[in-house]
């Protein structure tokens, strides 16, 4: 375990230096949370017929969204993308390491440092200024902890997913680029699933996109009683363990089968 | 000094954009994944509006449709843009590495020459995505279609274009100073393409200014929409105004390769 540790908190350290892009990013994630919030004002004032969550908690949800867009797997580890194309990846294979484990390692470190540089000055902003409001209650704030490691362990899994998908596809533009479109509209990072329509939520969240956003933003609002953010979680961490399972057999095949692009 | 005339220019530039599309149909699989995918993410970015719309019925007094409208002139508009202006919006490499140098050295335009570098013809799943909510919205919208209003339509999509455009120009020009690019200007260029797809009315006036007189998007999509729908304007724009609108949206081009003169004067190489 202690290898894998080791690269997570190297990486996550790393990444951490990065102070000035995060500040860039948090100013456009800001701007771009407060064009969402004047949409969504428009649009409840547009409606007197009650709607299943308020303007508050849907301007709320959408500067959570701003703050944590970093744990959403929308990319492939940036260093690993490189080595797969200058078949420095050999080496990768050589190291006397489990490499889905070390992928997955640098995963969680790639879905959690930049988020939490990015989101403290959004949370202080829009806390502030913009109406994102404090966790509903102690046990909220608790439960969106939770859920919210729950999403990182499962979002660093689906990444992990499309950095093994470069085995296949080299240039790797096609399925990296597919699945953060389906990522971003069915997590709830669009609209929040509660306005999506009745028939479609059962549906979008039995998927997994939908643990990462909706259910530790659902958390943080208080709408999630005990017992459901317990099966939350539980939810949570069986698509991780399928996931996981998934990308191991996919990286067992692909190294029996891989061609080092020479150069 | 070779003299540059137009056709010349032009034939130059198809040349470079045949040997982009050979270049990107070596990797066929690759090029239609990417087409398809973004073609994909296009439409489910417009299921949000339709979830919102379902939900909520209007938006200030628009349908759907006149949204859809808005949506796709805005949608063409930067597909055009990105695929054709690629070159300016990866401009920083070109920088970083110093290879802005050799275009410099050679005899024609900087900026045909940045246009050349890179032409990214996927952006096609997004233009087509665009083209068919547009086609949707045309059938469903009563609108009386006249000639000067097809115009307007067309000139409203060269104006989002335009703006765009001068959007990546300016974007690439500060790259001479900073060096790195900077990701604030995502906030301007798609964040604007994101505004502009609602209308202006939703938004405070600070905004609106923002997005009418500094990034004139509106002027390519708000305005002349206002016309083609025979709305008038709630903010006050009188009909002439919001005919020749679209024309703004060419002149900020302009003015952005202005910036562009400026700023190659203005560089010094980074040596690497």
């Amino acid at each position: 375990m202690t290898p894998y540790v080791a690269i997570l908190s190297g990486r996550f350290r790393t990444l951490l230096q990065y102070r000035a892009a995060a500040f860039a990013g948090a100013g456009t994630q800001l701007f771009w949370g407060l064009i969402r919030m004047m949409i969504f004002d428009a649009f409840y004032r547009s409606s007197a017929a009650p709607q299943p969550i308020s303007l508050s908690q849907t301007i709320t949800y959408i500067w959570l969204g701003q703050a944590m867009l970093g744990i959403l797997p929308w990319n492939v580890d940036p260093d690993v993308r490189g080595m797969i194309r200058t078949g420095s990846v050999a080496y990768e294979l050589l190291r006397p390491l489990d490499l889905y484990a070390l992928w997955y390692s640098r995963a969680v470190a790639q879905r959690t440092a930049p988020t939490l540089l990015r989101s403290i000055p959004i949370f202080i902003v829009a806390g502030t200024f913009f109406g994102l409001r404090a966790p509903a209650s102690l046990f909220a704030l608790a439960a969106w902890i939770l859920t919210t490691a729950g999403a990182i362990l499962l979002s660093a899994a689906i990444s992990s997913l499309l950095t093994i998908s470069l085995l296949w596809t080299v240039s790797g533009e096609g399925v990296t680029r597919l699945v953060p479109g389906l990522v971003i509209a069915l997590s709830g990072m669009i609209v929040p699933i509660q306005l999506f329509p009745e028939w479609s939520q059962p549906l979008v969240r039995a998927l997994p996109f939908a643990q990462v956003v909706d259910t530790p933003f659902r958390a943080y609002l208080g709408t999630l009683g005990r017992s459901e953010t317990a099966s939350a979680i539980v939810v949570q961490l069986a698509w991780t363990g399928v996931l996981v399972l998934f990308g191991r057999w996919l990286v067992a095949r692909a190294a029996r089968r891989l061609v080092v692009q020479g150069g | 000094m070779v003299v540059e005339t137009a056709p010349d220019s032009l034939r130059l530039y198809f040349r470079y954009a045949a040997v982009q599309l050979r270049a990107q149909m070596q990797y066929p699989a690759s090029f239609w994944m990417m087409t398809v995918s973004f073609f994909l993410g296009m439409a489910l970015e417009f299921a949000g509006i339709v979830i919102l719309f379902h939900r909520f019925g209007t938006l200030r007094g628009w349908t759907l449709p006149e949204i859809a409208m808005l949506y796709s002139i805005m949608g063409i508009g930067i597909a055009l843009a990105e695929g054709i202006g690629r070159g300016f919006d990866t401009f920083p490499a070109l920088i970083k590495s110093g290879d802005f140098d050799r275009l410099l050295l050679r005899p024609r335009s900087t900026v045909l020459q940045v246009l050349g570098t890179d032409m990214q013809l996927m952006r096609a799943g997004r233009l087509l995505q665009a083209l068919v909510i547009l086609a949707w919205a045309v059938r469903v919208l009563p609108i009386e279609w006249t000639l000067p209003k097809c115009a307007l339509l067309l000139l409203a999509m060269m104006g989002a274009t335009c703006v765009f455009g001068g959007l990546f120009v300016l974007q690439a020009t500060f790259c001479f100073w900073t060096i790195e690019g900077l990701e604030i200007w995502n906030a301007v260029t798609y964040g604007g393409n994101e505004t502009a797809q609602y209308p202006l009315t939703v938004y405070r006036p600070w905004f609106r200014r923002f997005f009418t007189w500094v990034v004139p998007l509106a002027c390519a999509n708000y305005l002349p929409l206002g016309a083609i729908l025979g709305r008038p304007d709630p903010l006050g724009a009188p009909p002439a105004v919001q005919w020749c609108a679209p024309l703004v949206g060419i002149l900020f081009l302009l003015a952005c390769l202005r910036v562009w003169r400026l700023g190659v004067r203005h560089y010094t190489s980074t040596g690497s």
